[in-house]
């Protein structure tokens, strides 16, 4: 590596159109938004910036903490089931043969190129009312109303099947958020199960430990990094998803980027609109934070 | 260790247990089922509420899917802006790529958080930010100006979410060169443009390929923020779709949806194969 100095035109010449881009396209409109996100609207479509903190203080009503709220219930327990999904995917891949690797690990990334809306609109045909998965259930409630007419229980399961309601329902939107979400956390845990000295495992179970133990007390603190890095990169993109409480959720399961989407384009309130955007920018910088922090101070700690 | 079969799997082959191979088989159906009821549906010779009921095989609802303008125009849209922004993507990656890997700056490190941040930030923040960009400075480019150059402000913003991801793929390909190269072309004579021509772009190319593939995906993808920078006659093929499900759930929209599905799935293949072709290099 050189000194910048050393050849100032090639340094320039590199760096000058990129810093210009980030700074004039991402750099500038951040600040705007801040900016707004300080004044009210005068009008209908001019926005006076008053330095007001009002907009903020609007953050603490009960509507907008109850959206918090869900929120984040919603991206943590979606963030844990992916977890615990991935966990025994990424031991398979980790540990299969050099041949089938690279193609359990295709088919796990290959729905995460397929658009983000497609996959949303896929799950719509699914879990609709009269969709695949409440066919499937309802075949399910068929073969076991059946078997229990036989043995003349048959009032047990009801006298219908009752179709479950997944579209606009917690439930649902939390079946697309760890839909599409789930390879994102398969991803590190591979890795840091890949990178782990086997040898530990084999001395465990040589000195008498259980398979159970052994992953208990062996496999898992060992790949905790790998879980911590899957637990951040799926919890991030999930607290402010858009798509997927938008369609599945029809509007009975806001998350925080619904409402942002409404300020902007059917209640032209973008002073508040900006204020909740940063908000969440905030709180996805207070998790990077943390994560670094965490990660400097196990650092410190390995060097003694 | 030796290769011999053995009744009960290993200390760490648990990709012969069966129980976790279950556990994937059946990770594997819930990320595959509502894509391959997708596509079959798309099939489906039904009108109204087609998705519900299967009716018999048909390609008709592809052929109103060709036929349908607004359709065919929003994913010309969408092809033309990741071509565009793909190709800037990957200039300017691999730009940032070259300055991070050759330079030492003062400040460096926060310029490398600053070209990593578009790619943590949540996308709708980027999104509300390009619209109030654009429309407070007056930059919206008019939905009636010519073909490619109303969309020019969705490729702006594709271009700067997508080559912070381009730079990191060039960065790790660079990290690999050998810088002796570089001094040996320059003890022969060669300018500082022609080492950058003849022996780094060359070097880099692997990582140049990977990063526009990676840029080109990204682009088909977005949703969010092409939604936030799009105007009522600039659709891309997602946002159309979106206003599309809105009201119903037609098998047209199946048809469409397998169509660039088909399209993902060409890209990723193309992508595989000079990633194998690259390891075949080395």
């Amino acid at each position: 590596m050189e000194s910048y100095r050393k050849n100032i035109r090639v340094f320039l010449a590199f760096f000058g159109p990129t810093a210009g881009w980030l700074v004039l396209f991402f750099f500038v409109p951040l600040a705007i938004i801040w900016i707004y996100s300080f004044g009210e609207n005068s009008s209908l479509t001019t926005i006076k910036t008053t330095w007001t903190l009002d907009n903020y203080k609007r953050l603490f009503e009960p509507e907008i903490i109850g959206l918090f709220w869900r929120s984040v219930w919603l991206s943590v327990v979606s963030t844990a089931i992916c977890i615990v999904m991935a966990y025994p995917i990424a031991m398979v891949i980790a540990t299969a043969s050099r041949k089938a690797k690279p193609w359990l690990l295709l088919v796990i990334i290959l729905p995460f190129w397929t658009n983000l809306l497609i996959r949303t609109y896929a799950l719509l045909n699914i879990l609709g009312t009269r969709g695949r998965l409440n066919d499937l259930l309802h075949w399910f409630w068929n073969m076991g109303h059946g078997a229990l007419e036989l043995v003349g229980l048959g009032s047990l399961l009801g006298e219908q099947f009752e179709p479950i309601v997944f579209l606009g329902t917690p439930g649902g939107v939390m079946i697309g958020l760890v839909y599409v979400y789930l390879p994102f956390a398969v991803l590190p845990i591979y890795s840091s199960l890949e990178r782990l000295d086997r040898n530990y495992l084999e001395a465990s179970l040589d000195l008498g430990a259980s398979q159970w133990h052994t992953f208990r007390k062996i496999l898992l603190p060992l790949s905790i990094s790998g879980i911590n890095t899957a637990a951040i990169i799926t919890f991030i993109p999930l607290l402010g998803s858009f798509l997927i409480p938008n369609l599945l959720g029809r509007g009975q399961v806001d998350m925080i980027a619904n409402v942002i989407e409404r300020q902007f384009k059917s209640a032209n309130d973008w002073p508040f609109g900006s204020a909740l955007s940063l908000f969440l920018l905030y709180i996805t910088f207070i998790i990077l934070a943390i994560q670094s922090f965490a990660a400097m101070r196990k650092r410190n700690q390995e060097n003694g | 260790m030796a290769r011999k079969r053995r009744d009960r799997a290993g200390p760490f082959e648990y990709s012969r247990k069966l129980s976790l191979r279950i556990a994937f088989l059946l990770s594997a159906v819930f990320l595959y089922a509502p894509i391959v009821v997708l596509v079959v549906f798309s099939f489906n010779n039904s009108r109204r509420g087609g998705n519900v009921i299967w009716k018999g095989f048909t390609t008709k609802y592809y052929d109103k899917a060709f036929h349908n303008d607004s359709l065919v125009e929003a994913f010309t849209n969408s092809l033309t802006i990741a071509v565009v922004s793909t190709i800037f993507a990957v200039i300017l990656g691999a730009m940032t790529a070259v300055v991070l890997w050759r330079f030492r700056f003062p400040l460096k490190p926060v310029f490398e958080g600053m070209v990593a941040l578009p790619i943590v930030i949540p996308e709708i923040c980027m999104g509300v930010s390009l619209a109030v960009f654009f429309s407070s400075f007056g930059l919206y480019v008019p939905s009636e100006s010519p073909f490619p150059l109303n969309l020019t402000n969705i490729i702006i913003a594709h271009i700067t979410f997508s080559f912070p991801f381009a730079a990191m793929v060039i960065r790790t390909r660079l990290t690999t060169f050998n810088r002796e190269m570089e001094e040996a072309a320059k003890d022969l004579g060669a300018t500082e443009f022609q080492v950058f021509r003849d022996i780094l772009v060359p070097h880099m190319k692997p990582g140049l390929i990977a990063g526009a593939l990676l840029a080109f995906t990204l682009s088909l993808d977005d949703f969010v923020i092409t939604f936030f920078t799009s105007g009522p006659n600039t659709v891309t093929f997602p946002v159309k779709v979106y206003s599309m499900v809105r009201f119903s759930v037609t098998p047209e929209i199946n048809a469409a949806s397998t169509i660039l599905i088909l399209v993902t799935l060409i890209v990723t293949a193309v992508a595989m194969r000079f990633q194998s072709f690259e390891e075949v290099e080395k």
